[in-house]
């Protein structure tokens, strides 16, 4: 510890131009990403003729109204509760069958095993958009049209591949002694399963399923082809009918798109730890 | 990152019919049933559901792109062979969605990679608020498409857009452009938000391939006389390997099936000059009611990935693929 403070100081110093222009490029790649939010978020408070008189200042006047109307509009909420529970049950049921498939191709050794795994693997490289279309046609004739379960059951099936080679790569580290010791305790596979696999894989749980709430929450092509009913329609619905709906005033787009920026937001900000963990553990399909 | 997990046997998994052979002929049957019955009950879901809404929709899409079929009724009556693809391979629309989405690959390996490379190396250095700087560079990430397209509508468009009152402010008035509405400036203006949405992903991607080098490597490197660059391009580039092939990969997967943020921005326009395969495909389907038509465009946009898939598996990531994708980083 100390050997390596002696050996930074010196080095420091050498490279404060280095690091100054170091801080430089840092700081304009971070502005390209920060100004357009900023714009948003600033812009939200303005009018209209604020937008293209005074484009860059600070509002004068403030307009709160442009977040107040979103905010006491029942609509905005609809579409956050139902973007939750669609991300919830879309968790809930990835995770769960996950785990469980994950159990089996971790520790049982059977005929088919590796097969019926790579199967399940193949599924990473087939893009949602190509399933699309006659996804549309068997969810008509199964009549999950306008019915959430439409978008949630194959947003789950498509989320089984990376899910499962995730659980599976940690279910596997998890020593072969534990599992003996629950045996001869008289524990079923099951209840092996139960109380002990699932409540020490808590870490790798918690990064799928944050992986599958942010990618439910973002999707758009799915709901927008099942939800006709403006009652179902999630978040990034909302915002394309918002804009379609608002096209020329500026502003009140701005509001409802920093708004709806959010839930997103935030939760990035409490899960960042176990999004860029899984992502870059799990690398998705995107 | 470096062990490969997809295909290596499991060190963990027990062998019950071994360790049930010393128990008594019918408690060992009753024990394998046993076994069969947990294993059929734990996977069987996870295969319904797959099955179901994973694979048997891409063999419907291959089966009703044989058709004339406008998606009413019943099953599809009107069979047309293999019209519905070469109708395809005809269309100046399809043909140009290749080149807008081979323009976007070649735009994304050259500049958006490197871009993000670069900035995970500077990252990767000690800097002040550096946590900071990758909190920032990786949010726009966590946006939805829709989010995303739709601000940028707001700061491209060509009246009161941020783009154009920036470059008026600077003097730049020159370079002002309708972006969006201008099948010249179109795709740019798409490359620029691709960019803008996804760089950080990537960045985040290099940045923990580079943590994963052992330090000593480029200490070594040091010693021996390599200087920074030199130590880049000969320690750390060819070590970053296997996160510079998955960061490939999932660019290419990405631009074949684009389709939320084209949708916001452009729909396609101006003339189809920023349509994509996706776009296309549901304009026939959804739109027109052309499903035949548009589900042979979605075979089409299948064998494309997996034909890229397994080819870029086979030739180029050979074995580190499986790494990549299926190890827990730090939480292994």
């Amino acid at each position: 510890m100390t050997a390596r403070a002696g050996e930074r100081a010196p080095g420091r110093r050498r490279n404060l131009p280095r690091s100054i222009s170091l801080h430089t490029i840092v700081l304009v790649l971070g502005s390209f990403v920060v100004v357009p939010l900023l714009f948003a978020l600033i812009g939200g408070f303005k009018d209209t003729g604020q937008l293209s008189t005074n484009p860059f200042g600070l509002p004068s006047p403030w307009v709160p109204e442009n977040y107040t109307d979103v905010l006491f509009s029942g609509s905005f909420w609809r579409q956050i509760v139902n973007s939750v529970f669609i991300a919830l049950a879309t968790t809930l049921i990835v995770v769960g069958l996950s785990a469980m498939a994950a159990y089996v191709f971790a520790r049982f050794a059977f005929r088919g095993r590796e097969l019926l795994y790579t199967l399940f693997a193949m599924g990473l490289m087939f893009p949602f958009a190509v399933a699309i279309l006659p996804l549309f046609v068997l969810l008509r004739i199964l009549g999950l049209l306008d019915n959430p379960f439409g978008v949630i059951l194959p947003q789950a099936a498509f989320g089984l591949p990376m899910t499962i080679i995730i659980l599976r790569a940690f279910f596997r580290t998890i020593p072969r002694e534990v599992e003996e010791a629950a045996t001869i305790d008289g524990c079923t596979p099951f209840g092996f399963f139960w109380r002990i696999l699932l409540p020490m894989a808590r870490p790798a749980l918690a990064t799928v399923s944050v992986l599958a709430i942010v990618a439910s929450w973002n999707n758009f092509f799915l709901p927008l082809v099942i939800f006709n009913d403006p009652n179902w329609w999630t978040v990034p619905l909302g915002v394309q009918q918002f804009y379609g709906q608002y096209a020329a005033q500026t502003a009140k787009i701005l509001a409802y798109v920093v708004l709806a920026m959010v839930p997103a937001l935030a939760f990035y900000a409490v899960a960042e730890r176990q999004l860029i963990g899984g992502l870059t553990a799990g690398a998705t399909k995107g | 990152m470096t062990r490969p997990a997809l295909t290596d046997r499991p060190p963990a998994a027990p062998d019950p019919p071994r360790r049930a052979g010393r128990a008594s002929g019918p408690s060992r049957r009753r024990r394998r049933l046993g076994v069969l019955v947990t294993i059929t009950l734990f996977v069987l879901p996870a295969l319904v559901l797959f099955t179901l809404l994973v694979l048997a929709p891409i063999a419907l899409a291959a089966y009703t792109s044989l058709f004339k079929w406008n998606g009413l009724g019943g099953l599809p009556q009107n069979w047309i062979g293999l019209d519905n693809y070469t109708r395809m391979f005809a269309d100046e629309v399809f043909l140009g969605d290749l080149r807008r989405g081979g323009l976007l690959i070649v735009l994304s390996l050259v500049i958006q990679l490197p871009l993000s490379l670069g900035l995970a190396m500077l990252l990767n250095q000690k800097m002040r608020g550096r946590a900071f700087y990758r909190l920032v560079f990786f949010a726009p990430y966590v946006l939805s498409e829709v989010i995303t397209g739709v601000l940028f509508t707001m700061i491209l468009s060509p009246e009161a857009g941020l783009a154009n009152q920036i470059l008026g402010t600077v003097g730049l008035s020159g370079l002002q452009s309708s972006w969006l509405a201008e099948p010249d400036t179109v795709m740019m203006s798409l490359f620029l938000v691709m960019t803008w949405k996804y760089f950080g992903f990537h960045m985040i991607l290099y940045l923990a391939g580079r943590q994963g080098i052992p330090k000593e490597l480029g200490e070594a490197a040091a010693i021996d006389g390599a200087g920074p660059w030199k130590q880049f391009r000969h320690v750390t580039l060819p070590l970053l390997g296997p996160t510079i092939r998955i960061s490939v990969f999932l660019s290419v997967i990405g631009a074949i099936q684009l389709f939320d943020l084209v949708w916001v921005l452009t729909a396609g326009g101006p003339i189809h000059s920023s349509e994509t395969m996706a776009v296309t495909m549901f304009q026939f389907g959804f739109k027109r009611s052309q499903i035949g038509y548009a589900s042979a465009i979605s075979v089409v946009m299948f064998l494309i990935s997996l034909i890229f898939a397994l080819a870029y598996q086979r030739f180029v990531m050979r074995r580190d693929t499986q790494g990549a994708i299926t190890t827990m980083g730090d939480q292994r």
